[in-house]
């Protein structure tokens, strides 16, 4: 689901495009570790064929059909950091040429489906695709299908974060809408990993390896995070801004933003809609200092 | 054989990872100012043998270049000598402008950005291209498509052109006016072609290519007539 | 396809055409901002918004309705939204959602309209974004010509043969038979990547992209900036 401009609340979008850049920017570099700059093309060649796989349609029966949302595919073949690039850029392409999406909620998209999504992808391929041939096959399903959930389902919780209304049977049809169109993608990607690799079975990486710890902690961290997430936004449509209100830092926050321009800008500053955004900085942060500090406190737990 | 050879190569082998033995002792030498086609069935190695010459494949054997040996610390010089023109100019012309191409060898060549930019406006020139610098590949016509490709290896100001199977996707009028600005390139060639009448047009010998070896050479004609090949 | 209309609208030569990427990714970073954030945008404001941006169409030589058409692809999601908002007693809400979106969605198209997108992605190289990132995105937009024309082919060869995706065989065969074409498509891709990796090695490629400058941020181009900017805001403000 790629969210337009104007559905998102100030807050909303502006942490996560404050968070989104960073995390692009770790994917860039890892890229970069892995591939040189001559291998530009490969990343962008199989971001344009997953731009034009969207024209090959699957059927479902009932007369529908569904197509590649391809996240998960790509990260089975370059590995999560340069899938996150492809799918970053083919998110900006889709926003900018096609209206596919908004240019200020990038963040929001970049964050679900190249972001999160891939990783999300990425990670059962890593825990379980070096096993037998059965596991590989799950663990390529379950991949896909949980890189379209999750995605799908960070946006609906950004979406109630902003305050748009979601009666509870829309929320319950729009799940049960993403849950059939992640097992679409989880059935298409592992058809169409088999298919490649009877053209050639080096196409696709060989996983498992030694982060297998590492990766079963962030697996578990993101869905709890997701759950506690959907749980949140249900309870609290403004549920970001009120953990700021709450905990004071909203207030400091604006302090911090308006101080250096209050002599002659303090009435702007003191508007609305700055002191929602650093509100939702605010509170972003004090969600992503948790999250660091938990992975720190587990980290330091294992090397002792 | 003369040393002068401006392309020679002897017993060169080589192998696929799958283990297609793509070339089997070729032999081959191109002398300065000649235009030499190559012939022979889709399969049957001249594609694999061209990638040889620059070094985008090694296998056994000796190539030299302009006398200099394919090795790996003489690629930038041996890639400077040989202008490859690849089959399909989509694979060529990856920039976002024509002038961006062309002046991606030059720019290659570690000269300076207004250098390069007045190289590739003077190989536009001399492909008759300068109209559609500002324009997306993926705009031209496939002969327009050639002849950009062609001005973006000029613009190294090679010694030696390289072209494989130039007339693929062309048109009657695109192949005539790639055959007219052919003809008034100074470069040697080295044309690997299906098309025996373009071959007659501008080579003045030809080698025929058959299970990854040449099992004929002569004049074109000679060449066509004697492997059946019209 | 789509991406080539947009294209062809992108090579005119008016004065918009004429602005240098980097302004016109700026400006409009500010105008979507505005827009954004403007509270409950009133009518009035968004008209005006509405206005100059048919107004940038118009000057622009690129055809109005045409240019509302392509803006209308956000609308299905935006009255699905806007009607779930109306029916659970927030009207205000229901106005806002597909207004926001749809001007935001024209603003984008006017500068997309107006900039070949090679430049654009490369103006974004002035605000930060790694070249790295910008190089991918530019080789994604460039073979999405190639592979989308390839994509197309395959689709008219499978309708001419029953289909992937037409009633005729059982589910399953046609379901493989769409994985094999995108395979059979994701092979092609790779083959291509290489020949184009192939082709940089050959004219020395030694693994750095040196490119050629962005071109002089002129007078012109302040202007239009600064000016955009102010009105941007001024308009927020009504
Ligand atoms: N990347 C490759 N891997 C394995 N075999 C290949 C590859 N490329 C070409 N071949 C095989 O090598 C032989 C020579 O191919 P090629 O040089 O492309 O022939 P030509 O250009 O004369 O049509 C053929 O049998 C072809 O199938
Ligand atoms: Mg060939």
């Amino acid at each position: 689901m790629h969210i337009p401009d104007g559905f998102l609340s100030t807050p909303v979008w502006a942490a996560l495009d404050v968070l989104a850049a960073p995390a692009v920017g770790l994917a860039v570099r890892k890229t970069r570790r892995e591939f040189d700059e001559g291998r530009i093309p490969l990343l962008g060649v199989l971001g344009a064929f997953v731009f034009a796989a969207q024209m090959i349609n699957f059927p479902v029966g009932v007369g529908t059909s569904g197509h590649l949302v391809g996240g998960a595919l790509l990260a089975y073949v370059l590995g999560w950091p340069a899938a996150s690039v492809v799918m970053t850029a083919i998110l900006a392409i889709q926003a900018l040429v096609f209206q596919d999406g908004g240019i200020l909620a990038l963040g929001a998209n970049v964050t679900n489906m190249a972001i999160v999504g891939v990783l999300v992808g990425y990670l059962p391929f890593q825990l379980w695709g070096g096993g037998g041939a059965t596991a590989r096959k799950i663990a390529i399903f379950a991949g896909g299908f949980a890189s379209v959930l999750v995605s799908a389902l960070l946006a609906l919780v950004q979406l109630a974060l902003s305050g748009v209304p979601m009666p509870a049977p829309i929320a319950g049809i729009s799940v049960g809408l993403f849950v059939v169109s992640a097992l679409l993608e989880g059935a298409i990607t592992l058809a169409v990993v088999q298919a490649i690799e009877t053209i050639n079975p080096g196409f696709v990486r060989t996983a498992g390896g030694s982060h297998r710890r590492g990766a079963t902690i962030v697996l578990a961290t993101a869905v709890f995070l997701a759950a506690v997430g959907v749980i949140f936004a249900s309870a609290h449509p403004d549920g970001l801004e009120q953990l700021a209100i709450k905990t004071g830092i909203s207030q400091r926050a604006t302090n911090l933003f308006a101080t250096p321009f209050s002599d002659y800008e303090a009435g702007f500053l003191q508007s609305a809609w700055l002191r929602k955004a650093a509100a939702g900085l605010a509170g972003l942060a004090l969600v992503c200092g948790a999250c660091i500090g938990f992975g720190r406190v587990v980290a330091r737990k294992r090397s002792a | 054989m003369p040393k002068s050879s401006l392309i020679r190569v002897r017993n060169l082998r080589f192998r696929y990872p799958d283990g297609t033995q793509a070339l089997d002792g070729v032999a081959f030498d191109l002398l300065p100012g000649e235009c030499v086609a190559v012939l022979g069935p889709n399969g049957s190695g001249k594609t694999t043998f061209l990638m040889h010459l620059n070094g985008l494949l090694s296998g056994e054997g000796e190539i030299s270049i302009c006398g200099i040996p394919v090795q790996k610390n003489t690629l930038p010089e041996i890639r400077q000598k040989i202008g490859f023109v690849f089959q399909n100019s989509d694979d060529q012309l990856f920039m976002p402008t024509v002038l961006d191409d062309v002046a991606f060898g030059p720019l290659n060549l570690g000269m300076a950005p207004e250098q390069a930019s007045d190289r590739a406006r003077r190989a536009l020139e001399q492909v008759g291209m300068q109209h559609a610098q500002g324009k997306a590949p993926y705009h031209l016509s496939a002969g327009q498509k050639k002849r950009v490709a062609i001005a973006g290896v000029l613009a190294m100001e090679p010694a030696i052109l390289v072209l494989d199977e130039p007339t693929t996707f062309l048109d009657p009028p695109g192949r005539r006016a790639l055959l007219e600005l052919l003809k008034t390139l100074p470069q040697a060639k080295l044309l690997v072609t299906h098309d025996v009448g373009f071959a007659m047009d501008l080579a003045d010998r030809a080698v025929f290519f058959d299970q990854g070896n040449i099992t004929a050479t002569g004049t074109v004609e000679h060449v066509a007539e004697k492997c059946g090949w019209r | 396809m789509h991406h080539a209309v947009i294209e062809r609208w992108s090579q005119g030569h008016s004065f918009l055409h004429r602005r240098d990427a980097r302004a016109k990714a700026a400006a409009l970073l500010v105008l979507l901002t505005a827009i954004a954030t403007a509270p409950g945008l009133p009518v009035a404001a968004g008209s005006v918004y509405f206005a100059i941006l048919i107004f940038g169409f118009a000057a622009a030589r690129v055809p109005v309705r045409g240019a509302l058409a392509r803006a209308a692809a956000v609308l299905p999601f935006s009255l699905a939204f806007a009607a779930i908002a109306a029916a659970s007693g927030d009207p205000a809400r229901a106005a806002i959602l597909p207004g926001k979106s749809y001007l935001s969605a024209l603003a984008v198209l006017l500068v997309v309209a107006t900039t070949p997108l090679p430049k654009l992605l490369r103006g974004f190289e002035g605000i930060g974004v790694p070249r790295f990132l910008l190089m991918v995105g530019q080789f994604v937009y460039r073979y999405l010509f190639v592979i989308a024309g390839q994509a197309a082919s395959m689709r008219l060869a499978a309708s001419c043969r029953g289909g992937f995706g037409k009633s005729g065989s059982a589910h399953k065969t046609r379901f493989s038979a769409a994985a094999g074409a995108l395979a059979v498509l994701f092979a092609r891709s790779y083959g291509a990547a290489e020949n184009i990796h192939r082709s940089m090695l050959s004219r020395g490629f030694e693994g750095h992209f040196h490119l050629l400058r962005n071109p002089r941020f002129g007078p012109a181009d302040w202007t239009f900036l600064l000016s955009s900017v102010a009105v941007a805001v001024a308009v927020r403000g009504i």
